[in-house]
């Protein structure tokens, strides 16, 4: 397993929206997580991000634990999020805002050798390696965070609603994006509002109500689940 | 884009370096030393508040520092007035970085409009700091530095050339930044520190060195202006329109750019310095001056610069999507590819 989460308990303001939630994680695969508003699947991520901190429980990250660690510490451990916002900084080069995502590399040459593998997995890069972020267009800009994203080369990628805000053939360029960081071995953990997309290119589905996992498995038992067909993906799935 | 503005400072920086042997006349070179000492105070002014957005309107606080360390260096040292105390500026220019410290350990743990606030209330508290702790710096008697012995004709050619050095350092310095880890940085910080944060980036010290090498270069001019006048007062040293002219200054000519700043000063403080001898009996200088604040601020919003930049962007794309007549297609290409080789040859 390359992260588990034993009884995690989290939240805001006193509240808490984790109420011990347990699930793991197996290396290159892909889990999407699903669930009602309000159910805890972003607050999964930011936990995850070292965004948010744990009241109680565990989260260990390739044997070792997440607690205490700062966000910077976790994205030297290989876990990074691209957020559900468009985080890209609008007034720098396309090329500019891909580096910052290998900012805690020191090898310079390796933060051109990881440029040179991004720009080959996502070409749009080198093509628009001088344009200011501000002119792409939403999912022009997603598959620029995808790239920065992968600078460190992580282990885990944390995606929060990717789809947001796409048209459907941007969706597709999208979600062919996460197959291609899906072969060359990523493990993604996919928080997706577009259940049966996110279904549909997950290994795993894991669903979260009231914080807690109420179901858990391959990504097609979930999806042919008709108790979670009935209640997510509006009953018509039998 | 980068580079041109690379090449128009190049061309700056040389033709300040010629401009005393065509325009030897003293008034004409005092004018020249205030216009190249204050590009020294915006580009330094523009590492900070430039690169990282952190818009600090008390910027004098530590060239009045630099101003003070220069004038008690001399005093306690009894360094006579020539070429020595130019030394002493660098002294200068490192203790009001050191300076920068804890102030900016200070002043830093806010953000936007109260950054600014918290750094107009330190100008003033060093103001009042200076007026009263006469031991030290005199009070409102001030300290009179040395003067030098040159000559009037000569008098302004070694401060100008001194500031000059100082410009190519700051210009140096800003292009190394800009191009470097360090420099994306900041650009990012000012984009947005939290992102900027999560992506790994040390956002707090990252403001801290940035602070502190802007502080440099005010605390270099502080002395050098004051070196300059011989004199040194609190409400000259500590002056809350320094702050707004270097300020200024950066935003006529394109806040966070390379060239932007030392464009803008080299203008306006040319201007200002102008005005002032033409005008200054009626106060018409400030007027005239205000207005074409307005003006510029109106036609010219991101400065000078940016706006220039944008326009020959404007331009080249209205030029690339000029459709090619079908008829002429053929003619058209071999035109263009005449052109081309014309350029490379």
């Amino acid at each position: 397993m390359i992260l588990e989460c034993e009884h995690v308990v989290a939240g805001y303001d006193g509240s808490d929206i984790l109420k011990g939630l347990s699930f793991s994680l197996e290396k290159g695969t892909t889990t999407c997580i699903v669930g009602p508003n309000g159910a805890g699947k972003s607050t999964v991520l930011r936990v995850l991000s070292g965004l948010l901190k744990t009241r109680q429980g565990k989260v260990i990250f390739n044997g070792q634990s997440l607690a205490g660690r700062s966000t910077s510490q976790i994205l030297s451990l290989g876990i990074v999020q691209v957020p559900q916002e468009h985080s890209l900084f609008p007034e720098m080069t396309v090329k500019e805002n891909v580096r910052l995502g290998g900012y805690l590399l020191r090898d310079n040459a390796l933060v051109n050798k990881r440029l040179q593998e991004v720009e080959e997995l996502f070409p749009l890069v080198k093509e628009r390696a001088s344009e200011r972020a501000v002119n792409l267009s939403g999912g022009q800009r997603r598959l620029i965070e995808f790239a920065r994203a992968l600078m460190l080369d992580p282990t885990l990628i944390l995606l929060d609603e990717p789809s947001m805000g796409l048209d459907p053939k941007t969706l597709k360029q999208i979600f062919d994006s996460m197959k291609a960081m899906q072969e060359i071995g990523k493990t993604i953990l996919l928080v997706e509002q577009n259940v049966r997309a996110g279904l549909s290119v997950a290994t795993h589905g894991l669903v979260l109500e009231s914080g807690k996992v109420r179901m858990e498995g391959s990504a097609q038992d979930v999806l042919h689940n008709p108790e979670i067909g009935s209640l997510y993906l509006g009953g018509t799935v039998k | 884009m980068k580079k041109a503005e690379s090449i128009i400072l190049l061309i700056i920086l040389v033709f300040l370096a010629i401009f005393p042997l065509i325009f030897s006349n003293p008034s004409t070179t005092s004018v020249a030393f205030f216009a190249v000492i204050f590009a020294v105070a915006a580009a330094g002014w523009n590492i900070f508040s430039g690169y990282t957005g952190y818009v600090s309107l008390g910027y004098a606080v530590f060239s009045g520092v630099g101003a003070y360390s220069l004038a008690l260096i001399c005093q306690k040292w009894n360094i006579a007035g020539g070429y020595t105390p130019f030394a002493f500026v660098l002294v200068a220019g490192l203790i009001a970085a050191v300076f920068a410290l804890p102030v900016g350990w200070i002043i830093l743990r806010t953000r936007r409009h109260v950054f600014v606030v918290v750094t107009v209330a330190t100008l003033f508290i060093m103001q009042l700091l200076a007026y009263n702790l006469e031991g030290f710096t005199g009070g409102s008697a001030g300290i009179t530095l040395p003067l030098p012995s040159w000559t009037g004709d000569f008098f302004n050619m070694p401060f100008y050339y001194g500031a000059l050095i100082l410009l190519v350092v700051a210009v140096s310095v800003s292009w190394l930044i800009r191009h470097s880890k360090f420099g994306l940085g900041l650009l990012a910080i000012r984009e947005d520190e939290d992102r900027a944060r999560s992506l790994g980036i040390n956002t707090t010290m990252y403001k801290l060195i940035a602070l502190m090498i802007s502080a440099f270069f005010a605390g270099t001019v502080g002395a050098m202006i004051s070196y300059f006048t011989s004199t040194v007062f609190p409400a000259e040293a500590f002056d809350p329109l320094f702050d707004i002219a270097v300020a200024l200054m950066a935003f006529f000519g394109g806040v966070g750019t390379l060239a932007g700043p030392i464009i803008g000063a080299l203008l306006l403080e040319t201007l200002q310095q102008y005005m002032s001898l033409q005008f200054s009996t009626v106060g018409l200088d400030l007027i005239l001056f205000g207005g074409l604040l307005l003006v510029v601020i109106l036609l010219l919003p991101e400065g000078i610069v940016p706006s220039l930049f944008k326009l020959v962007s404007k331009m080249r794309a209205s030029h690339e999507s000029t459709p090619i007549p079908s008829s002429s297609a053929e003619s058209t290409d071999s035109e263009r590819l005449a052109v081309k080789e014309g350029k490379n040859g």
